[in-house]
């Protein structure tokens, strides 16, 4: 979007280096004025896959635009949640940014260097940067292999450890970070011998082991119980301050994203909607669809009665996307020019950001 | 399937003509307790619960994963699997004591009269049957109508939770959850039923589509006047749907009351620290609690109380005697010396 206002100072063009990055490069970035991650524009099309007929007779390719011109900053050592319903583009954006699905337009700028220009050398140590700890800890760890060669793995794998004892402190320090204490205790036991919340555990062990910058978790306490899902969330918080590790968090459940982020991006249909600090979004939502998955929430207490915005429908098809606002069939506050306008990002305060024409009036600033 | 009691048909259709037996509410369920067996010896899932549903309300039974929620919903309807089975206890409906039912006597029973809506919508839905057919498949066997008019009443059902009855031909995969799960609710639905129990049924949704799904459960219950047992690990969800609450903690009831009574004056430390586990977005930011621990193993349960190894607030009395329920107002129980 040429209308994109950005949410935070963004890194002039001139610093963006051109051409080809490689390793050494990569060695020497840092992440100036404290920006991690500097998205602009991403964009991700997946093509829609047409019978032949079809395809022979229609005249333009269709696209599933999962992930719409996203521009985000990222802060080094904040937790940034990346909330929205299933469908909405969250964990395309997040495997996108780990380089695991392949952007169709936009740059994603990491330390001032673009990704895209990485060398192939560069690309593996960029991946040893950015780690990813996946919604489900029963498939996402090999059943065949220990505890110990689970973790150990992405230190083999990336070179960074030259003998055998200096692997094993590594693994046990990670194991512990992870929460899995004492560490030796579990060293040789195999996945089907723990519980979900320690395979998990695994899972976070085997990400921090590498000792990254941004690990992005996706749904990671979903499939989990309620204690154990607290204790993960904990994990992830005592890791941003202990570690100064970056997480994006992406979660469908507001709540829990409101419990430990620091800032909130509200994501519907491949766009954010709205962006801010988490107790600002929270407590002053402005887009009438974060205001609605607020309203939704169950809270454990059956005497607060409160209105709640039901939202007929879900996420409509990311193939036919509705013109103007895309939230404008679901919208109960929509206004005639919704259908025809799309909205662009209107200032609240400070750094809280909203996708809504009904503000463009109100707010001039 | 195991039973307490195996019978043929003809003894089944002679306990049906035996004597009613008087209970209060719709459901009322007395000291059930199902063991499965395993080679180890038993594991006692559900040990002693009780537990009653007045006619038309709605009752929710909460607890962590392993605590024998999901185990009580299928005691009561006799699904255990193979090595199930029910031990001992009454589950009184309707004037009958299922518990003592032989198979064909609960076939008669289930979806006629108590139907269940599975855990997860996706996988309980055959893959290869169109969805209509499936809805209609009970109506067939229960009501003994044509497939065709059978038809169109899964078409009428189809509408009223809120999915276009053209869709009646389409197949799962054609679905999405949200719908996939309204079609189970239609399928719940299909026989009049006067209780339904709900698995878990809003759990693998997305919290716009848990919204709808309940709130659809809250206006076929006061249009249908249907008694509903829902069955959550999300004690925040039971808040909201649910006229009374059982505390599950491993395999036995350690808090029961009105919800409001379990919420506002929770009494057991395990139902205390538990509505602490879940965020209030009203209220003060804060970081969540959690349960330090594991639930104990139910092939040897601790003795006494069995949350004492991982409650804050025990003492060594709490291991010495088994717990008892104390009344601590009309209808509200806890399973807690302290307390009383």
């Amino acid at each position: 979007m040429d209308d994109y206002t950005p949410a935070a100072p963004v890194v002039e063009k001139e610093k963006v280096r051109s051409g080809s990055i490689g390793r050494k490069d990569l060695a020497r970035a840092s992440a100036s004025d404290g920006i991690l991650y500097d998205i602009r524009g991403l964009e991700v099309f997946f093509p829609v896959r047409e019978t032949f007929f079809k395809a022979m007779v229609s005249t333009e390719k269709r696209w599933v635009r999962a992930v719409d011109s996203v521009s985000l900053t990222i802060f080094a050592g904040e937790i940034l949640a990346l909330v929205g319903e299933s469908g909405c583009g969250k964990t395309t954006t997040g495997r996108t940014i780990l380089g695991l699905e392949k952007q169709t337009g936009g740059q994603i700028i990491y330390k001032g260097l673009e990704v895209g220009r990485f060398t192939p050398g560069a690309i593996r140590d960029y991946r040893r940067h950015c780690q990813i700890i996946f919604q489900d800890p029963y498939n996402a760890i090999n059943p065949k292999h220990t505890i110990f060669d689970i973790v150990s793995e992405p230190l083999v794998v990336n070179h960074l450890v030259s003998n055998e004892r200096d692997k094993e402190e590594r693994v046990i320090r990670a194991l512990e970070e992870a929460g899995l204490r004492p560490a030796r205790d579990y060293l040789y036991r195999y996945p089907h011998e723990l519980s979900g919340g320690q395979r998990q555990r695994v899972c976070i062990a085997g990400a921090i082991v590498l000792e990254p910058d941004m690990i992005v978790a996706d749904e990671p306490v979903a499939s989990l119980d309620v204690s154990i899902r607290n204790d993960i969330l904990k994990l992830m918080v005592a890791h941003k301050k202990e570690l100064g590790v970056t997480y994006l968090f992406i979660t469908h459940d507001l709540s829990l994203a409101w419990v430990i982020s620091d800032r909130i991006a509200v994501m519907y249909l491949g766009k954010i909607v709205e962006i801010g600090e988490t107790e600002e979004v929270v407590s002053n939502p402005k887009h009438p669809y974060t205001k609605a998955l607020i309203s939704v929430i169950p809270v454990p207490d059956p005497t607060a009665k409160r209105e709640r915005t039901i939202l007929s429908g879900e996420t409509p098809n990311p193939a036919a996307i509705p013109s103007g606002c895309r939230f404008h069939p679901r919208c109960p506050e929509r206004i005639d020019i919704c259908s025809e306008q799309s909205p662009v990002d209107v200032q609240i305060r400070g750094t809280h950001y909203a996708a809504c024409l009904r503000l463009n009036g109100q707010s001039s600033s | 399937m195991s039973t307490v009691e195996s019978g043929t048909a003809a003894a089944a259709t002679a306990s049906e003509k035996g004597q009613r037996i008087e209970h209060e509410g719709i459901l009322d369920v007395r000291d059930l307790k199902a063991y499965f067996k395993l080679r180890d010896g038993d594991v006692k899932a559900v040990d002693g619960v009780s537990f009653l549903l007045e006619h038309g309300k709605s009752l929710g039974l909460a607890g962590e994963s392993g605590c024998g929620k999901t185990t009580a919903a299928l005691a009561i309807l006799k699904l255990l699997p193979e090595n199930g089975r029910i031990v001992s206890g009454e589950v009184l409906f309707d004037g009958k004591n299922l518990a003592k039912r032989t198979e064909y006597g609960m076939s008669k029973i289930r979806w006629k009269d108590i139907s269940i809506i599975f855990q997860g919508a996706m996988n309980a839905l055959n893959p290869v049957q169109p969805v209509g057919k499936q809805i209609a498949e009970p109506i067939i066997l229960h009501e003994g109508l044509s497939e065709n008019k059978a038809m169109v009443r899964a078409r009428e059902l189809f509408d009223l939770v809120g999915i276009n009855p053209k869709r009646v031909t389409e197949f799962p995969h054609e679905m999405s959850g949200g719908m996939r799960q309204r079609a189970m609710i239609a399928m719940a639905l299909a026989c009049n039923p006067k209780l339904i129990i709900g698995d878990e049924p809003t759990t693998a949704l997305d919290v716009m589509v848990q919204a709808q799904i309940l709130e659809l459960i809250e206006r076929l219950r006061h249009e249908l006047n249907l008694s509903f047992i829902l069955i959550s690990h999300d004690l925040s969800v039971m808040a909201e749907t649910c006229d009374t609450g059982v505390i599950m903690y491993a395999g036995k009831v350690v808090e029961a009351g009105t919800t409001t009574q379990i919420f506002n004056s929770a009494a057991h430390p395990y139902t205390k620290q538990l509505i602490r586990a879940f965020p209030n977005i009203h209220e003060r930011r804060e970081m969540v609690s959690s349960i330090a621990g594991d639930p104990p193993n139910l092939l040897n349960p601790p003795p006494g109380c069995r949350f004492f190894p991982r409650c804050s607030e025990g003492e060594p009395a709490c291991t010495e005697t088994e717990q008892e329920m104390v009344e601590l107002d009309p209808g509200h129980f806890a399973r807690c010396w302290k307390v009383a």
